[in-house]
């Protein structure tokens, strides 16, 4: 498999093309192995979605982006990971500060048991972003005007954000991850628990983000990975089998692995 | 004996009842059981209900009812001497006449009119059980004979049975619902007798307790002073000094066995800490009064400190150790179920551990901490063993911790132990300590609600 990876990704990646550089990247949990020597770029201003079966360790991949998998018990990863060229799995690099750089939107919507505006200005607190209550003001007005919620939740400011529908809260939290001004969002499978208008809501808002941030989505559609993303990657059973631009993955795969699975024949 | 055979053979009934009607559906629907409206066991349980329910019913209505009815019969039945007897001498002797019907022993002298009388009563006795027994087997007999004819494919045995037993259900809750109206109603009435005998004002706002009062005239010694004040401070200040080390501990210990430790630690600390809950107060009580407290007035000896033997301090650090597993396992519980999401969407924002634990997992749990803390001040509240054992029983009205204090349980315990008239002010006032404490309890118990109430509000 090493040899199939290989020929999709340069030799000497480009650093001003490519956010996120990973090589050889392989995770284990305890015993099990879940990603194989994966290698993959991330395109800069780009949105790259990872599709495969379940359980093939798209979400796995997606945590190493922003170390979320030290957070679980027994999880190793090994290999290389670049951010602008950064190693982020040097010892002395700050989980904290990272994770300010790569911000993150679940599979189920998860907002804090907060009012909305605290569910934004969390984080720019944390990182002592915006001292003054004018500046929190500000990060929370332009975070929800981006995230395409302003409107709608304006005069409820104050309320939880719990309240919400689950789309709106979606859209919270992808509100709450721009507020800290991160370089790049990850988001897995962000409208898998949302019903087809607020995916669409999401779809849209995904396009929009393009433009000031590199995203990595999971998704489990692949009309969604069609419509949203530039380039695509499909994992199986821990591989990385077939990376490339979206149009040419989904009309033209190399791989027979991937022209079963966006055909429909498994997965 | 013939009662447990009588209730046993009903017992077995019901059991036949059970089979036959099971067996009867079966019967019925020709092996086809899902042609019947409900499952076999329903119709077993309907029919065994026809057996055994008016039955047992009426045995317990017999046997609450039947020893009063004969017990007048036998005084309307006695010889005229004995009517004219003043109420007093004649319960004497309808007593030596049970008894000696029932093969007692009897002092006094027995006349023949009274063993006659006896002789009489334990013949009463006699048929009036066979008849009975006699009548609640053939009850039992019908009923399942009824119960078993009723079976048919459209019998909609199932809504019956359910019927009966939400029924039962409400009986249950009334009884509980009764129960403690009943209780209430008491403290209410015995307290308002105390209230004739020392006005409202003295009890709410005296500043001193010692409820001696002169059992004869001319008695002397006992003044009688009923001020609560001194109680409910020694009350509120060992509470204080319980949940001072409680929560703290507790809520700690929570933290680290929810968030930090791992697995195993857990599986081990989790019921170490929960067998504190299981030691008996007692056990508690001369910990505190034979190592505690004179640890503390040892220590208060050598900082020339002046620390009496029993002290508010060793009861309430001692208490508040005894509360810790309240405050720990239900605060952990809480903070477990708070949805690990919610901890993922705080490190995904940056958060460190402990800004996440602050920020978002106890705030996320606060409504079942708080219960949980409040479980814990109203068991410190209501404690009694380890203060008698360790604070000692003087009323003083004092917010050092060094004194002896004592509390509102302890007191009420030491106003009703011994032989004591039941009408006495010092008794009485038991009744009033009691509801005043119901009051505090209930009040603390709703601020409680309404606080979480409000929170949940907020964030839910
Ligand atoms: N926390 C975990 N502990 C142990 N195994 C895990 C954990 N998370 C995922 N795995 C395993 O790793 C593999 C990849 O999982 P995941 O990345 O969640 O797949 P996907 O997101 O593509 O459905 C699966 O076999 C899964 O069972
Ligand atoms: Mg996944």
């Amino acid at each position: 498999m090493a040899m199939a990876a290989e020929n999709l990704v340069d030799e000497n990646p480009n650093i001003a093309e490519h956010k996120i550089i990973a090589r050889d990247v392989s995770v284990y949990y305890g015993e099990a192995q879940a990603l194989k020597s994966v290698a993959l770029d991330i395109g800069r201003n780009q949105v790259t979605s990872l599709i495969g079966p379940s359980g093939c360790g798209k979400s796995t991949f997606l945590r190493c982006l922003n170390r979320m998998n030290d957070v679980i018990d027994g999880c190793r990863v090994v290999g290389d990971i670049t951010l602008d060229g950064e190693d982020i799995y040097d010892p002395k690099l700050d989980v904290v500060q990272l994770r300010a750089r790569v911000g993150m939107v679940f599979q189920k919507p998860n907002p804090f048991p907060k009012s909305i505006y605290d569910n934004i200005a969390y984080g720019p607190r944390i990182h002592g972003l915006g001292e003054a209550k004018a500046d929190t003001d500000e990060i929370v007005e332009r975070s929800l005007t981006r995230a395409g919620l302003w409107k709608e939740v304006k005069d409820r400011l104050d309320k939880p954000g719990t309240g919400l529908s689950g789309g709106q809260q979606q859209r919270l939290c992808i509100a709450r991850a721009i507020a800290v001004n991160p370089e790049v969002i990850l988001m897995d499978e962000p409208c898998s628990a949302l019903d087809p208008i607020a995916t669409a809501r999401i779809e849209e808002l995904i396009d929009e983000l393009r433009e000031n941030f590199t995203i990595v989505i999971v998704t489990h559609s692949m009309q969604q990975a069609a419509r949203v993303s530039q380039r695509t990657a499909f994992f199986h059973l821990g591989d990385l089998v077939e990376c490339g631009d979206t149009q040419q993955l989904f009309t033209n795969p190399n791989d027979e692995r991937t022209q079963g699975y966006i055909t429909g024949r498994f997965g | 004996m013939s009662l447990l055979i009588l209730a046993a053979t009903l017992l077995l009934l019901t059991l036949a009842g059970y089979y036959m009607g099971r067996g009867r559906s079966v019967a019925v629907s020709q092996g086809v059981t899902h042609r019947l409206h409900s499952r076999p066991q329903y119709y077993g349980v309907y029919v065994a209900l026809w057996c055994g329910m008016p039955s047992f019913l009426l045995l317990a209505l017999w046997l609450a009812l039947e020893p009063q009815i004969v017990e007048m019969i036998l005084v309307s039945n006695l010889p005229a001497s004995i009517l004219d007897l003043n109420p007093d001498q004649r319960g004497l002797i309808v007593n030596q006449i049970t008894s000696l019907a029932l093969g007692g022993i009897v002092g006094g002298n027995i006349t023949p009119e009274i063993e006659a009388a006896a002789r009489d009563y334990a013949g009463m006795r006699q048929t009036g059980f066979a008849a009975m027994a006699v009548l609640v087997l053939c009850i039992a007999i019908f009923g399942l004979a009824l119960g078993r004819k009723q079976i048919a494919t459209t019998l909609r045995a199932r809504n019956r049975v359910e019927t009966i037993v939400s029924a039962v259900m409400i009986v249950a809750s009334t009884i509980a619902i009764a129960t403690t109206i009943g209780i209430v109603l008491s403290l209410l009435f015995e307290a308002s007798r105390f209230f004739t005998k020392i006005p409202v004002t003295d009890f709410l706002f005296g500043l001193q307790w010692s409820p001696q009062t002169a059992l004869r005239e001319g008695q002397v010694g006992g003044s009688g002073a009923f001020g609560m004040l001194p109680l409910f401070a020694g009350t509120l200040l060992i509470t204080f000094i319980a949940m001072c080390v409680a929560v703290p501990v507790g809520l700690y210990s929570a933290i680290y066995m929810s968030e930090y430790a791992g697995p195993k630690m857990r599986a081990i600390a989790k019921p170490i800490l929960e067998v504190l809950a299981g030691i008996p107060t007692v056990v508690y009580g001369f910990f505190a009064a034979l190592t505690v407290a004179p640890f503390f007035r040892n220590t208060g000896d050598a900082l020339s400190l002046d620390v009496s033997s029993e002290s508010a301090l060793a009861a309430g650090i001692v208490i508040g150790i005894m509360s810790i597993p309240f405050v720990s396992s239900l605060s952990d519980d809480v903070m477990n179920s708070v949805p690990q999401t919610l901890r993922d969407g705080a490190f995904a924002l940056g958060a460190t551990k402990s800004e996440t634990i602050k920020q978002v997992v106890l705030p996320a749990a606060l409504p079942g901490i708080v219960g949980s803390v409040l479980l814990a001040v109203s068991r410190a509240i209501g404690e009694t063993m380890i203060v008698v054992m360790a604070a000692g029983l003087a009323a003083n009205l004092t917010v050092n911790p060094l004194e002896a204090v004592t509390t509102v349980t302890v007191q009420i315990v030491t106003l009703l132990v011994g032989d004591q008239e039941f009408d006495s002010a010092k008794t009485l006032s038991a009744f009033a300590l009691g509801l005043m404490l119901f009051v505090v309890t209930l009040t603390l118990n709703v601020i409680a609600l309404r606080v979480v109430r409000k929170y949940r509000e907020k964030y839910d």
